[in-house]
């Protein structure tokens, strides 16, 4: 008979799995119950999108170790897709639709994060850093010269200035800097939770395996990784386009469920939120991203918060270096430990 | 021809301000081995700090400019102290997020104390071109002083790590900062030194940018920012020649690639010259190669 | 060590290639898994390695020693493509290793450990030896996220491999500890165990026993006989600690600035009056 051994890595990633379906159960219920504000209601959706992002996010900095600062831009290209797929896709049934143009938004990003990664990925660090951010850039430049319309001989598109001439019934998509107007609502709650689901078992179990193994050696050491034989390029760009497919999904969930996206809405000051949330909830911990993603995304929301909408970014800012300063500086976690956690054994010496 | 002449004249000039700023970032990254995300935002604060003092307070511009440099430094030293010094052991990767921190928290700060409504910077030089050609190749004087400001900086600050003891102590912590220890010097206020210098450059650039560009609001230093970072990477990060070459280059291109190729699509070909150069000399046109002890 | 254990090892023969000459004889008439020819490396102006001639037979325990900043780690970069020579050739097992890279070496059968620990820190000691048999555990990337049969399988048998080779080292206890929170000592048997996961012929040692206390390093020294005649394969170690060297390693190469100033078996080397001045430094005529 053998004895199935719970370890300590899945007894979290059962309690993070269990979590979501108990928050998600809650909230339907306390929902049907009509006992959710109009605010919150609206909320559901993006905290699903956001909750993706982070999570996405954190498989590139958290697990791959590397900084992404343009995580946003796989967003905006899901969101576009998503939007663009959905408005052209003839298919009736609202829920079929919206996981078509999830999908279609996913291989979009996914599609992008390779053509991105091939050459990113041979950086390392600080440069790799800065080369997101240049390509989320990049990424919303083009979005936002795009235009794309449809008429009854399928979708035309033009870049930097609308040459699309319809024949009788076409309409514009996606406008440019105007982006998509009068979108069709079909995101839902219960959307938004499948996807969070389905990202998590794949997060989990990729990182429970092989390829996992592999990513998480490279993140600690490089050069002992491929000594081994690890090959280096092979798994950074697995895990970087997994994340960017990821955030292609967030961003289809989360344009479908707004009237109006403009590629504004996936800036660089969208990347660093994401990666505050990733930051606060812990590089690597799944279950902190999915906590700072809502908290950060309702509590702006609530009305004891509106009143302090002006001090938000200061804040997080704060908490952020704040954060930086209490995880990163010996003297201070020392402190701490001595503080908070006597019990604690100290490994052994490093050298 | 002529038109050609005047974009080049306007691309040196641009480029000469992200020179100056791409100094700082490479003076820092020399030293500390740490991009200073929040450089950018410094710029910014100079150039407020100068407005009020030349638009509210009725000073002189050279008072705004000096005062704009002092508060700077000050900045400089006080966010390395707070938020970096802290942080000397700790991964590349923390480091970089503790300066985005900061970066958040001057424009946010920015916002709250000065709002974010669009300032316009006053134009401390004569708004009338040299004209020369019979009028068709314009030069302002604001491009003039630009780069004599850029040439005037550079060469200083060739002069001060060349031959000064402080410049000679800071090309030792670039090197090796347990060694520079070693020999007796104090690597703490070697960096401090490093931040004021920066920071005081960053001023003088908030300055020249908004004189330029005068709108000024409190993310005016972001995009700079990160286009300075651009030249110091293209240039080779941690040399001064680099970014003085990296700043005029990325400059020259901005202006051609929106004059000839397309307005909108300007930031975006900028920043593929970025990745292009970073993938084919991933040390930049003047940088030196690090290579990893195994 | 007993004098019989150290007898229990035919003498290593000299053979007259100036290449070749501290294989000792069991593995005299087969090629070579290690053969370097006038292997040189130049950083910038400086040369840190130059004519470097060697090779080892396929059993053999070789010892490489010298001063500090001999470069007896370059070589070891130089064999495993960390570093790129700038002149001569590297062949494993027969094969030209120009043009290769670390991951290709890795896969000819050339593991190694490093003088400054390299584990993979945050994950566990079991995952640090099953990254090494990551050539030999294959299934997709896919099968692994949808759990398919082929997943378990290979995990298993993942998991059985990796808890016998912590055995070698009495290990099987640590598997579920963090890498990065093992004792020194375990640290630098786990970078062993995680080299050896890959099934190399040709093991690289980069002084294993530094900051091992005696009782360690005689423990260590009865070890690496022990993988040797495990696993059949051949051992090149760097080492400070002269007890070791001379008692495990049946050929040695001396490095001094970059150079072979000798080579032989153990008893040569110690009687060479070059690398007594080595160590040393010349003595004064009186």
């Amino acid at each position: 008979m053998k004895r199935i051994r719970l370890s300590k890595t899945n007894r979290i990633n059962f309690a993070t799995y269990g979590g979501v379906i108990l928050a998600y159960a809650v909230l339907q219920f306390l929902n049907g119950g009509g006992m959710l504000s109009s605010t919150i209601r609206g909320q559901l959706v993006p905290i699903c999108a956001y909750v993706t992002m982070a999570l996405s996010l954190n498989l590139t900095v958290g697990v791959l170790g590397e900084l992404s600062l343009g995580h946003a831009g796989f967003m905006s290209v899901g969101a576009f897709a998503g939007a663009v797929a959905a408005a052209a896709l003839p298919i009736t049934s609202d829920p079929l639709r919206l996981a078509a143009s999830m999908v279609i938004a996913a291989l979009a990003a996914a599609i992008t994060g390779t053509l991105v990664g091939i050459p990113v990925l041979r950086l390392n660090g600080d440069y790799l850093a800065i080369v997101t951010l240049a390509f989320g850039q990049i990424i919303k430049s083009i979005v936002e010269n795009l235009y794309i319309g449809i008429d009854d001989r399928g979708l035309h598109a033009s870049f930097l200035e609308n040459r699309i001439i319809f024949r009788d019934g076409g309409r514009m998509i996606l406008n440019g800097a105007m982006g998509v107007n009068g979108i069709a609502k079909i995101s839902s709650f219960t959307a938004g939770f499948v996807l969070v689901m389905l990202v998590l078992v794949v997060i989990f179990n990729l990182v429970d395996s092989r390829a996992g193994r592999a990513i998480m050696a490279l993140r600690d050491n490089r050069i002992a990784a491929e000594s081994v034989g690890i090959p280096v390029t092979k798994y950074k760009l697995m895990a970087f386009v997994i994340s960017a497919a990821m955030a292609g999904a967030a961003g289809a969930l989360f344009a479908l469920g707004q009237n109006t996206i403009t590629a504004n809405k996936f800036d660089f000051n969208t990347s660093i939120l994401i990666l505050v949330f990733v930051v606060l909830g812990g590089q690597g911990n799944m279950w902190g991203s999915i906590l700072a993603a809502t908290f950060l995304t309702v509590l702006p929301e609530t009305k004891a918060m509106r009143g302090l909408a002006d001090y938000r970014m200061l804040v997080y800012a704060v908490v952020l270096i704040l954060v930086m300063l209490a995880t990163n500086n010996p003297t201070i976690q020392d402190f701490i430990n001595t503080k908070f956690r006597k019990k604690k054994k100290k490994g052994g010496a490093v050298k | 021809m002529l038109i050609f002449l005047n974009h080049l004249i306007n691309g040196i000039s641009l480029g000469s301000v992200y020179a100056i700023i791409a100094l700082g970032y490479t003076m820092v990254y020399g030293i500390a081995k740490m991009l200073n995300f929040a450089h950018g935002d410094v710029i910014m604060v100079g150039a407020y700090i100068c407005f009020f003092s030349v638009s509210s307070f009725q000073l002189p511009p050279a008072v705004g400019v000096l005062l704009a440099v002092i508060a700077c430094t000050a900045l400089g030293i006080v966010i390395e102290r707070l938020a970096y010094k802290p942080l000397r052991q700790a991964t590349s990767l923390a480091v970089l997020i503790t300066a985005i921190g900061v970066s958040y928290f001057l424009q946010n700060g920015a916002q709250l104390l000065w709002t974010s409504n669009i300032k316009m910077f006053p134009s401390f030089f004569s708004s009338e071109p040299i004209a020369l050609f019979g009028g068709e190749l314009k030069i302002t004087i604001a491009a003039i002083v630009t780069v004599l400001a850029c040439v005037v900086i550079m060469l200083g600050l060739t002069w001060f790590t060349g031959q000064t003891k402080m410049g000679k102590a800071m090309r030792a912590c670039s090197e090796d900062k347990g060694a520079a220890q070693l020999m007796g010097i104090n690597v703490n206020a070697t960096i401090s030194m490093t931040f004021a210098i920066g920071s005081a450059l960053a001023a003088i650039a908030g300055v020249l940018f908004c004189s330029v560009y005068p709108t000024l609001t409190p993310t005016t230093g972001s995009m700079p920012g990160i286009k300075a970072f651009t030249a110091a990477v293209f240039g080779g990060i941690g040399s001064i020649p680099g970014a003085l070459l990296g700043g005029v280059l990325l400059g020259i291109i901005e202006i051609f690639a929106g004059a000839y190729i397309s307005t909108q699509m300007s930031n975006a070909i900028v920043f593929a010259v970025l990745i292009v150069v970073l993938l084919v000399r991933p040390t930049g046109l003047l940088g030196k190669q690090i290579r990893e002890k195994v | 060590m007993s004098e019989q254990q150290k007898n229990s090892y035919p003498k290593p023969k000299l053979v007259p290639v100036p290449s070749t000459n501290i294989i000792p004889e069991r593995d005299v008439d087969k090629r070579p898994i290690l053969e370097c020819r006038h292997l040189g490396i130049d950083f910038g102006g400086l040369t840190a390695v130059d004519d470097f001639n060697m090779a080892i037979g396929r059993t053999e325990i070789a010892g490489l020693i010298g001063p500090n900043g001999a470069g007896k780690t370059t070589v070891f970069n130089l064999l495993t493509k960390v570093y790129q020579p700038t002149r001569g050739t590297v062949m494993i097992d027969g094969r030209d290793t120009a043009g290769k890279t670390t991951i290709q070496v890795s896969h000819m059968g050339v593991a190694r450990t490093f003088q400054n620990i390299r584990l993979f820190g945050n994950l566990t000691v079991e995952d640090n030896v099953k990254v090494g048999l990551h050539e030999y555990t294959k299934y997709s990337a896919l099968s692994g996220i949808l759990r398919l049969p082929s997943y378990w399988k290979k995990e298993r048998e993942a998991h059985e491999k990796a808890l016998e080779l912590l055995s070698i080292f009495d290990m099987q206890d640590m598997a579920n500890y963090q890498a990065g929170s093992l004792p020194y000592g375990a640290q630098r048997r786990l970078e062993i165990v995680r080299a050896l996961a890959t099934q190399p012929s040709l093991l690289l040692l980069d002084e294993p026993a530094a900051g091992m206390n005696p009782s360690e390093t005689a423990e260590l020294m009865n070890n690496i006989r022990k993988i040797r005649d495990t696993f059949q394969i051949a051992i090149m170690l760097i080492e400070h600690d002269m007890n070791l060297v001379m008692g495990v390693c049946e050929g040695i190469c001396v490095l001094n600035f970059g150079r072979i100033i000798a080579k032989g078996t153990p008893d040569d080397i110690q009687a060479n009056p070059a690398v007594i001045e080595a160590y040393l430094g010349k003595q004064k005529e009186a």
